[in-house]
């Protein structure tokens, strides 16, 4: 097992690297320069030095590139002109907001979908599955920021149960439950489409399994309806599960940047909206690239968990 | 396709898309031409107007605008900005999957490599960074969302242009000496472009719904243009004071992409054709019962299948898969139930137990007793208990029938554990006992391991040992040989033998198989088209047969070493068994029939032990 997970972080080196020269070109694609960019119009030309000189911009494309490649990897993500603090600290600061929002939406989606899916399977076409087909379809097709809105004039405006946005209360608050409370509207809307598809196909990967013939073979040995469908069952459907939960913390990680804007959660989606507005591209490079490793990291771990379930596949 | 279309239509929620986007559609279509209002008209004294006020039928935002003109207006623009993004994701991402596919070899590799790095990226992440380089504005909003679908397109096709480009026919205008540009463009690029078509209408729906949330936070439509995104940002300043605002484009995105949720469903059910018979049904966990007829005295033999009726329902057609079979074991006897495919004989051995898949099979009359009781009416409950642990099943084919996650120490376990409370090293021991008992070496290291590191052979014992496990008193094998090669079958018959005099066991042997039949079977019934046409001890009924079917069965087996007589396969098929003929079922392949074999019932009549089911039989029995 461990030598499996040490050949995949291996492999997400190629990716990662593939990650940084991508977002690299992305942005050399700016138009005009980008010290012009920062400064405004009015710059002076000793000025538009200095930044292309801060910038690297003087150097050729690959020397650039090596260059914030070295820094990216001594943790020197750059300076964010428009807060004029160091990339690094701002974007792990607004990361971990972002972390227990998706994070949070994440498990939520996992649990309730396959436990939607699995029921719905379970009691295919009677009341249960119809009901939840239907809130299903209705959940993976409302924006999740219109659901947001939305939640936002029932819950907090309407019934005054829910904060209405932010995720501490500026006034005492800052403990567990405050952030719990300001929590629940954001995680919920993020949520909704990842739940819904993860219902669905939980659905069909739970009707494909419970067709096979190793589920007639524990009924005949008179093993009970709950532990074949919970045990048996949802254990062999996990095999195709599994891999759909990691597209989904794909969704919900990008989901986030509106669920953000709409719950002003201090998050790095909206980090990253307020940065390109502002046009402050190291942040924007920056943020980029730290959540996309992140991420492809997260989809390292995701495999293990597939290896561990699934003894066929050779590690 | 019109087949596809019905198909399409008779699914209601599919229909209702249909409709609803048709209207959308259509009143985006006559937008240009409708009396509405300028949608970029500012009032700022008839700001926030609420729906059907001063003749705006959806009110007006915070501009005093009107809501019902800019709305679909709004809603025209993000549909073609979605339709643009779509097409052009798919015209550029199949490109790309074309050439990696047709080339292969190191282009392939590269751009395959290439299309991962960037699936890798959360795909919103991209969207940014391009919208970052290029600035916001609808244009470039639409560029960032056509680029990061472009990877799935490229995969989707290229992985059919790799099966495609090794075909004959590529070949074929290779040799023919056409240029790789024509080849493409004239033999791959159409056989792709209905892959292309429906991967982009799946696709559509999500384009339209991620430009309208870049617009949403400000980096796709500018003002005072206005997608449906936009509308929805700008009015979202004003969410708590006036909500309608925000209702209306919100609404909107929403109507539009269930519509083409709905559709896309409907487009795949339709498209696959496993949903038609209704294959895709789970079964429950035990078979529906419906009888109408008088339920049958008890006896008292160990198991008994009395005058049982299996069907299976599938849209108007009803599958008598079994007619009104009765069967009997006594303790410690084996009785081979034989026949072709289709004959029934699994059927009535899935039935003895409930097993059989259901929808869509459905237990119509008769009784399976076991002790006397009867299990067709018997409770879920009262049944589970029976189950493994009284009778037992032994399955054809072992890869499938164990589970594949487990080991099979665990399913050994469990088969007990079900039944019977025992401690856990108590549970490991009686498993290896139980490997040691169907003579699997090294039982103790065996036991931790999954079925796909086994041999056939090897899973078929742990099927064996599985129905062993809680000393049954009768175990029903279905076809438990069949899938083996013949040096392995004959090891797990004399094993089957064995265990039956050690344990004094009943066994229920379902085979297509006489030479199976003739080394383990005290007695036999064959099975044809649902219904018993004949039964007796074994050697009798293999020395001289009275049925023409079981003469012509006897004749399929090969002998070893003799050679002397013709290996003859029975012409014809296996009649269908949703409308039998009255009469005998065997007639129109039988060479002996006569026109008073299909004019009405004949029973099944002899002296006992034998009786057959025909009206010319081949000895009088």
């Amino acid at each position: 097992m461990g030598s499996y997970i040490l050949k995949r972080l291996l492999s997400a080196i190629p990716v990662i690297l593939g990650i940084t020269v991508i977002v690299f070109l992305i942005m050399s694609l700016i138009p005009g320069d980008p010290a012009t960019a920062i400064l405004g119009s009015y710059a002076t030309p000793e000025n538009v030095a200095k930044i292309n000189k801060d910038l690297g911009l003087d150097k050729p494309m690959v020397a650039r590139y090596f260059i914030w490649l070295g820094n990216m990897l001594t943790g020197d993500f750059g300076r964010s002109f428009s807060l004029n603090r160091p990339v690094i600290d701002e974007v792990l600061e607004r990361f971990n907001a972002t972390l227990i929002l998706a994070g949070t939406s994440f498990v939520l989606c996992a649990i309730l979908g396959i436990l939607a899916g699995t029921i719905s399977a379970a009691r295919q076409y009677g009341f249960a599955d119809k009901a939840i087909t239907f809130t299903v379809l209705i959940g993976i097709s409302v924006p999740s920021f219109f659901l947001g809105m939305m939640m936002i004039l029932v819950f907090a405006v309407d019934l005054r149960w829910l904060p209405v946005s932010g995720m501490y209360a500026i006034y005492g608050g800052g403990d567990l439950p405050d952030l719990i409370r300001h929590l629940i509207m954001p995680a919920t809307a993020l949520a909704a489409v990842a739940t819904g598809v993860v219902a669905r196909l939980s659905r069909a990967a739970m009707l494909e399994v419970l067709r096979q013939d190793y589920i007639r073979t524990a009924r005949a040995k008179g093993v009970p309806e709950r532990r074949v469908i919970m045990g048996h069952a949802l254990r062999a459907a996990m095999v195709s599960i599994i891999p759909v939960l990691g597209l989904q913390a794909g969704f919900v990680l990008s989901g986030a940047v509106y669920i953000e804007i709409v719950f002003q959660w201090p998050g790095i989606g909206r980090m990253l909206v307020d940065a390109i507005l502002q046009r402050d591209i190291l942040l924007v490079q920056g943020g980029v690239v730290f959540v996309a490793a992140c991420y492809v990291l997260f989809n390292i771990a995701v495999d293990v968990a597939q290896s561990l379930l699934d003894p066929r596949i050779k590690t | 396709m019109n087949r596809f279309l019905k198909l399409l239509f008779r699914n209601r929620l599919a229909a209702m898309g249909f409709v609803v986007l048709g209207l959308i559609l259509l009143a985006v279509i006559l937008t240009p031409i409708l009396p509405l209002q300028d949608p970029y008209t500012t009032e700022l004294g008839a700001r926030f107007k609420g729906p059907f006020e001063d003749g705006h039928i959806l009110g007006t935002d915070h501009l005093g605008r009107d809501q019902l003109s800019r709305l679909l207006w709004g809603t025209q623009l993000s549909l073609m900005v979605g339709f643009a993004a779509a097409l052009m994701a798919a015209a550029i991402g199949s490109t790309i999957g074309v050439i990696a596919g047709y080339f292969g070899g190191r282009v392939d590799n590269v751009i395959m490599r290439a299309v991962d790095i960037v699936m890798a990226f959360p795909y919103i992440l991209l969207a940014l960074a391009i919208v970052a380089a290029l600035g916001p504005g609808l244009l470039n909003a639409l560029i960032a969302i056509a680029a990061v679908n472009v990877p799935f397109f490229a995969r989707n096709i290229r992985g059919i242009v790799v099966t495609l480009a090794g075909r004959e026919f590529v070949d074929a205008a290779r040799l023919s000496g056409m240029s790789n540009t024509r080849i493409i463009i004239t033999e791959i690029v159409p056989n792709v472009l209905p892959v292309i078509v429906i991967a982009m209408s799946t696709t559509i729906g999500w384009m339209i719904l991620e430009t309208a949330g870049l617009s949403f936070l400000g980096l796709g439509s500018q003002p005072p243009q206005a997608d449906l995104g936009s509308m929805l940002g700008e009015a979202r300043a004003a969410l708590i004071t006036h909500p309608f605002t925000s209702v209306v484009p919100g609404v909107m995105i929403f109507l539009i992409v269930m519509s083409i949720n709905l559709l896309g469903d409907g487009v795949r059910d339709a498209l696959d054709p496993r949903l038609k018979s209704g294959a895709l049904s789970r079964p429950l966990p035990v078979t529906t019962v419906k009888r109408d007829g008088p339920i049958p005295a008890e006896t008292d033999d160990l198991l008994a299948v009395q005058d049982l009726h299996t069907q299976f329902h599938a849209g108007n057609r009803v599958f008598r898969a079994v007619g009104g079979v009765s069967l009997s074991v006594r303790p410690g006897e084996c009785l081979g139930v034989i026949g072709e495919s289709g004959s029934g004989k699994s059927v009535t051995a899935l039935s003895i137990t409930r097993l059989v898949a259901s929808p869509p099979g459905i237990i119509t009359g008769g009784a399976v007793r076991f002790q006397g009781r009867d299990m067709i009416g018997a409770s879920y409950e009262d049944l589970r208990q029976i189950r493994g642990d009284k009778v037992a099943y032994i399955f054809q084919d072992p890869l499938s029938t164990l589970h594949p996650l487990y080991r099979i120490g665990e399913q050994l376990a469990e088969a007990i554990r079900v039944h019977h409370k025992v401690g856990k090293e108590d549970l490991r021991q009686r498993a290896i006992a139980l490997l040691k008992d169907v003579r699997i070496p090294n039982a103790e290291s065996r036991i931790d391991t999954y079925p796909h590191e086994m041999s056939g052979g090897m899973r078929q014992r742990v099927g064996i040992a599985m129905a062993l496990a809680n000393e049954p008193e009768v175990i029903i094998a279905d076809e438990p040989t069949t899938a083996l090669d013949v040096t392995v079958q004959a090891q797990i018959l004399a094993l089957l033998n064995d265990l039956r005099q050690e344990k004094g066991l009943a066994i229920v042997f379902i085979t297509h198989d006489f030479g199976v039949v003739a080394q383990l079977c005290d007695r036999v019934a064959v099975m044809y088209a649902g219904r018993i046409v004949e039964t007796g001890p074994t050697g009798q009924i293999l020395d001289t047969p009275a049925h023409p079917y079981t003469k012509r069965l006897i004749a399929c087996v090969p002998e070893l070493g003799q050679g002397k007589r013709v290996l003859a396969a029975i012409p014809g098929l296996p009649p269908v068994v949703d409308d039998l003929p009255p009469g005998c079922a065997f007639a129109p392949r039988c060479d002996k029939a006569q026109p008073a074999c299909s004019e009405r019932d004949i029973p099944l009549a002899g002296q006992a032990p034998r009786a057959v089911r025909c009206i010319y039989p081949e000895e009088a029995v």
